[in-house]
């Protein structure tokens, strides 16, 4: 067996009283691609936290290379051949690539100049003996995604890295820059250096990594060999339990049009976002609109909400016409809205539950009277919201910022849904959100369904959109791509279309 | 008047306004490029101006000529001082950025006025001082035909100085690598951890020079303009320079020009009597001009003009 | 012992203590005496009824900026125009009081208080629209509007109101004045005036308004986060205007409460009035609460008027006062600090308890 470059014995973490790593142990070889599965706040970003010197242990001992270390800072871990590429890209967008990738590690000229030209030239050595395309003199703000990872890289590869560690380093790539990546993590390995890569995907997990450590609630269940495992087991020791893969869809009038969005044009910042876009939502139907993040959905939803303006073209809720409404007459309309961010746009977190709760009706009577508000009333609905929507809270009076991701998720859930409304939006609803809370979300979402509501739904978790959509659309740089059918799709298709393929309703089948 | 001596009387008091709000708006660039609001340089400013004085009337027997440029580095090393209580608040203890400044403006005045009534007997104001930075002309650039007379001659030596210092100090800032690193810690700080880059120490070197800078600026205000200290020295250059500062898209070369543009809104009131066209206008209009001319340009070519990504956002490292 | 005071007073209530120290410690490096000198500060501020009713007259226009800059605060907006708002008030006011000289003495308050409020609300208001609508920095806008308007009064008070060569506007008449004997007689002639019952009055409708109202609600929510205040279906927009427009309107009021019951004319000056900054730590002090506002204006002009004496019985310069005003902001500034240090605190008595309870139980 090659060399160990990394071990890690008996971590243990702790925030205040709680345990976010518990006495966990792994090793890492030479060349090896080793995955870490764990579900969200299973404590996978707090270990490898420690192991690039952002968190200090609260026990145990990091061996690199035989060595124990003591690592107080990124720039020690960095010193010993370690390099993270975190989940949310470390980058300035108002620097350039170039600026980016030397930054703390300047070469500098005559005593205080940079040496631009000289750190160019060594960058594109490295790119093209990884084949990593990068443009070094753009802004980060202006490319792509896909290249900002790949900047990461070139970061760590800058600084002489031979460990790598990837934090969720698909979650916003589309299917073909997924297997890209694979083919990079490849050549990494191939030239000696070691991969940690941390994900909740298993089919990544499956066509990348060698061994596989399992994660759950701060300790490890098990490592394993991929090869060896088939992809359900490694999912039950990730969540503890069988997993409900569908929804139960009852049959409903789906006759009714409640949606008609009309070659909607939509622009920000200058830049058309959503082009000439179609789309009809009818009662007892979840759409779901699939894509890679940032291809005109969010100003989509945004636009039919009334919190974008409209370039041209029409909304109308059922039968009437709302285009470039204020939010409140599009709401009071009868829509529902549980929008991309809870915490800065869904909620008030310094607020209490019970006016979150209120949001969208402390305006109305019995809430408002003369201007005045019924706080009795307002704490009432919030108690008997959180009742029904099993809200976990001390009560009522609790700022709503003190609640888990998924508690608070649900307070949105509870809010939008108990307004009764006949359409839905739910834009990426169970994003952050633990495997209880997504279950329960998800189920929450199909009820509007079977009660002959309609719904649409954002998603950029595919599997999401295939366990609730009854139809799909695939949005590409604010156009729809295509429709499909979620019971005879693969995931393999959708990523094609997603990556911006047209394919036509009725002869995709030909086509595969 | 001709109209050499017109443009020259124009631009040299054009120039001497305007050095205070160069030095001062340049000082306001570093601390908000490591992402550190800095609505305190006017207490920097007052500081600068106080310890200046101060030095200037104590020590002019011992340094002639030299005093007052002495005693502008006396009052930048002061306002360096100062800065280290907004450091201190908004770096390490997490302090709003803007209560924090606001604390430093009331803190300057009330403190350097205390000092003076102790060192003067009572007084609220400083006596006048003897040597002060006049007008110069600098040999040799002045023998250049028109350019020479309008430009160099019984100029501000002091604020071509400032003009150098903001070339010095986009170097700097874009150039090195003291620079890049402390605009990283002011557009995203938490990348810039993870380069190892220090945050904390990068924003109080921000914040400190910017307080050297102020208190150059105040300094500058005291020794060529009031020629002594009292709670009317500063009334305003701070906030003029912290517009200057956001009018220049806080770039050094940006705010040293929009200082100037301010520097020529300040000395109307005093030069507009000798522009043709210009002298029926009652001095209320000279007198607000400068600030009606600082809104009107932040509305119409600014809006929301675009700072430093994390100015004004306290950086917690987790450990 | 376990701190037992309600946790919104603990950090303004250490920090008025270290704010004394600093002071005290200033003192004593240059050889005064703090005892003496803040002796005769309580005496000069509240040793007699004479002084108490100056100590309350001067609260009025602190409590009324505080309660303004605290209206913008709560809405996420800085207003440091404080100063000019409350100019324009007084300006506004004498100016009215003095032109419709010939109404009704009732009528005749109403309306100079109104057009005080209104030339207040307005000034700010400007700086509301230009940040509804062009998004400009209102921290940049109130200050250049400070300036603005002090300049403008100045013009306007030279050039309209007062006669040639002099400096200030005529007295306003005794009918437009807030002044009565009742109140007179009651503090041995201080200058003690109605607007003090107003301006507490006043504190009392802002908390309803915050806690209470719809729209005090909908200024919390925008102040809080416009971007869900928006997903909400708030006009924000509106909201943002509304909250300098009454920001202004109550620093104004300050003013034109001040012009008709304390100064009874308007004079040129050559600095902007200091009580809008001082209003700005009056609010800062208990964290906008417009309740709180009226004992920390209490303080703040105890501070003021007491700190007059200082002098008197001393040679200590009175901007000790202002000294120790800024030290206090400074403290309330890192309240972070006295926040990490108090909970360290009551974990240690916490922990000394449960060792005492285990040994207690342990026999």
């Amino acid at each position: 067996m090659a060399e160990t470059v990394v071990e890690m014995r008996h971590i243990t973490k702790k925030f205040g009283e709680f345990k976010a790593n518990d006495d966990i142990s792994l090793s890492l070889h030479k060349g090896e691609i080793l995955a870490l599965l764990g579900e969200n706040g299973a404590g996978k970003s707090t270990l490898m936290g420690m192991l690039s010197g952002l968190l200090e242990t609260t026990s145990g001992e990091i061996l690199i290379n035989g060595k124990e270390v003591k690592m107080k800072n990124p720039r020690e871990a960095k010193d010993y051949g370690i390099g993270m590429v975190h989940q949310h890209f470390m980058l300035i967008p108002a620097f350039t690539v170039l600026e980016n990738i030397i930054l703390g590690d300047e070469p500098i000229k005559k005593g205080v100049r940079i040496d631009y030209t000289g750190a160019a030239k060594r960058i594109k050595e490295l790119s093209e003996r990884y084949q990593l395309d990068i443009d070094i003199h753009a802004k980060v703000r202006d490319i792509s995604v896909g290249m900002q990872q790949r900047v990461e890289i070139m970061k760590a590869l800058y600084r002489e890295a031979n460990i790598f560690i990837f934090d969720e380093p698909t979650a916003a790539l589309t299917p073909q820059e997924i297997k890209q990546l694979m083919k990079i993590f490849g050549a990494l390995a191939k030239e000696g250096k070691s991969i940690i890569f941390i994900t909740h995907k298993l089919k990544e997990i499956k066509q990348a990594a060698d061994r596989c450590v399992v994660i759950r609630s701060g300790k490890v269940i098990d490592t394993v060999n991929v090869a060896d495992t088939r992809e359900e087991a490694m999912a039950e020791m990730m969540v503890g339990r069988k997993l409900r893969n569908s929804v139960e869809k009852q049959a409903v009038d789906q006759s009714k049009l409640v949606l008609d969005v009309s070659h909607l044009n939509v622009e920000k910042k200058g830049q058309a976002r959503v082009k000439n876009l179609s789309l009809q939502v009818h009662s007892g139907e979840i759409v779901g609109i699939a894509g890679i993040d940032g291809n005109g959905q969010s100003e989509l939803i945004e636009a039919i909400t009334g919190m974008q303006k409209i370039k041209s073209g029409t909304v109308q809720i059922k039968d009437k016409d709302y285009t470039n409404k204020a939010v409140r007459k599009i709401t009071e309309a009868g829509v529902g809205y549980i929008p991309e961010d809870r915490q800065t746009v869904g909620l008030q977190l310094p607020l209490t539950l019970a006016e979150n709760l209120s949001l969208k009706n402390y305006y109305q009577q019995p809430a408002n009277k003369y201007g005045v508000l019924n706080y009795q009333y307002i704490n009432e609905h919030g108690q008997k919201l959180i009742k029904d929507y099993d809200i976990r809270s001390r009560n009522e009076l609790e700022p709503v910022g003190s609640l888990s991701g998924g508690n608070q998720q649900k307070v949105v859930v509870a809010r939008e849904i108990a307004s009764d409304p006949d359409l839905l939006i739910a834009a990426n609803p169970t994003r952050g959100v633990d495997v209880g809370a997504i279950e329960y979300i998800h189920e929450m979402i199909n009820n509007e369904r079977n009660s002959g509501k309609a719904v649409l739904l954002v998603s950029f978790e595919l599997d999401e959109i295939l366990k609730l959509s009854d139809r799909i659309v695939v949005m590409h740089e604010g156009e729809i791509v295509g429709e499909i059918d979620p019971k005879d799709t693969s995931s393999q298709e959708l990523g094609l279309m997603m990556a911006g393929k047209k394919v036509q309703p009725n002869v995709q089948e030909a086509a595969q | 008047m001709n109209l050499t001596t017109t443009l020259m009387t124009i631009l040299s008091t054009t120039l001497v306004y305007a050095a205070p709000l160069i030095f001062t708006a340049l000082g306001g660039t570093f601390s908000e490029r490591s992402g550190i609001v800095n609505v305190g340089l006017e207490g920097m400013m007052i500081v600068g101006a106080f310890s200046s004085s101060i030095f200037n009337l104590s020590f002019d027997r011992m340094f002639g000529d030299a005093t007052p440029w002495i005693a502008l580095f006396v009052g930048a090393a002061f306002g360096c001082l100062f800065s280290v209580l907004h450091a201190v608040a908004t770096i390490s203890f997490r302090a709003d950025h803007i209560i924090s400044g606001t604390v430093l403006n009331m803190m300057a005045p009330a403190l350097c006025v205390f000092l003076t009534r102790i060192f003067y007997d009572g007084k609220g104001q400083t006596p006048e001082l003897n040597d002060g930075l006049g007008t110069t002309t600098i040999a040799g650039l002045s023998k250049i035909p028109f350019l020479g007379k309008v430009m160099f001659t019984q100029t501000s030596l002091v604020a071509w100085f400032a003009i150098l210092v903001s070339v010095i100090c986009w170097y700097v800032l874009y150039r090195t690598g003291f620079g890049l690193r402390l605009r990283s810690v002011g557009e995203n700080p938490a990348a810039a951890d993870t380069l190892g880059i220090n945050v904390y120490q990068y924003r109080y070197m921000g914040v400190l020079i910017s307080g050297f800078l102020g208190g150059l600026g105040g300094a500058v205000m005291a020794q060529s303009i009031t020629l002594s200290f009292s709670i009317s020295t500063i009334s305003g250059q701070g906030f003029m320079s912290l517009a200057a500062m956001i009018f220049g898209k806080w770039n050094p070369l940006g705010a040293m020009g929009a200082a100037v543009f301010f520097g020529l809104a300040q000395s109307l009131p005093i030069i507009g009597a000798y522009i043709p066209g210009l002298e029926g206008i009652n001095s209320v209009w000279f007198q607000v001009a400068p600030y009606l001319i600082t809104i009107v340009v932040l509305v119409l070519f600014l809006g929301k003009s675009v700072g430093p990504a994390a100015d004004g956002e306290n950086y917690i490292k987790s450990k | 012992m376990k701190f037992k005071v309600k946790s919104s007073w603990v950090v303004p209530l250490v920090a008025i203590i270290a704010g004394f120290v600093v002071g005290a410690i200033i003192m004593l490096i240059f050889g005064y005496d703090p005892i003496q000198n803040y002796g005769s500060l309580l005496s000069g501020a509240f040793g007699g009824v004479y002084s108490i009713g100056e100590t309350m007259r001067n609260m009025t226009p602190l409590i009324l900026t505080a309660l303004g800059f605290s209206v913008a605060s709560k809405a996420g907006f800085f207003n440091i125009g404080g100063s000019g708002q409350y100019l324009m008030g007084w300006f506004g006011s004498v100016i009215v009081a003095l032109h419709f000289s010939n109404l009704p003495g009732w009528l005749l308050i109403i309306i100079s208080i109104l057009a005080g409020a209104l030339l207040g609300g307005l000034w700010s208001g400007i700086a509301g629209v230009l940040r509804a609508y062009f998004g400009t920095s209102e921290v940049i806008t109130t200050i250049m509007l400070n300036y603005i308007s002090l300049y403008f009064v100045n013009f306007a008070v030279k050039d309209w109101l007062a006669g040639k060569g002099a400096d200030s506007s005529p007295n306003i008449p005794a009918k437009a004045s807030l002044r009565g004997n009742f109140l007179e007689n009651l503090t041995a002639n201080s200058t003690l005036h109605w607007g003090f019952l107003v301006a507490v009055l006043v504190c009392f409708v802002v908390w309803f308004y915050f806690n209470r109202m719809k729209s005090g609600f909908e200024l919390r929510s925008v102040g809080l986060n416009e971007q869900a205040s928006k997903y909400a279906g708030m006009n924000v927009k509106q909201t943002i205007i509304a909250a300098m427009l009454i920001s202004g309107l109550l620093a104004g009021l300050g003013g034109a409460l001040d012009g008709l019951g304390n100064f009874q004319n308007i004079s040129v000056s050559n600095s902007l009035p200091q009580v809008g900054y001082d209003g700005m730590a009056v609010a800062l002090l208990v964290n906008y609460s417009p309740i709180g506002i009226i004992f920390s204006a209490l303080l703040f002009s105890a501070l003021q008027i007491g700190g007059m004496s200082i002098s008197v019985f001393s040679d200590t310069p009175t901007e000790i006062v202002s000294i120790v005003t800024a030290a206090i902001i400074f403290f309330v500034a890192i309240k972070y600090v006295i926040e990490l240090l108090i909970s360290k605190y009551n974990k240690k008595q916490k922990s000394k308890k449960m060792t005492i309870k285990q040994e207690g139980s342990g026999e």
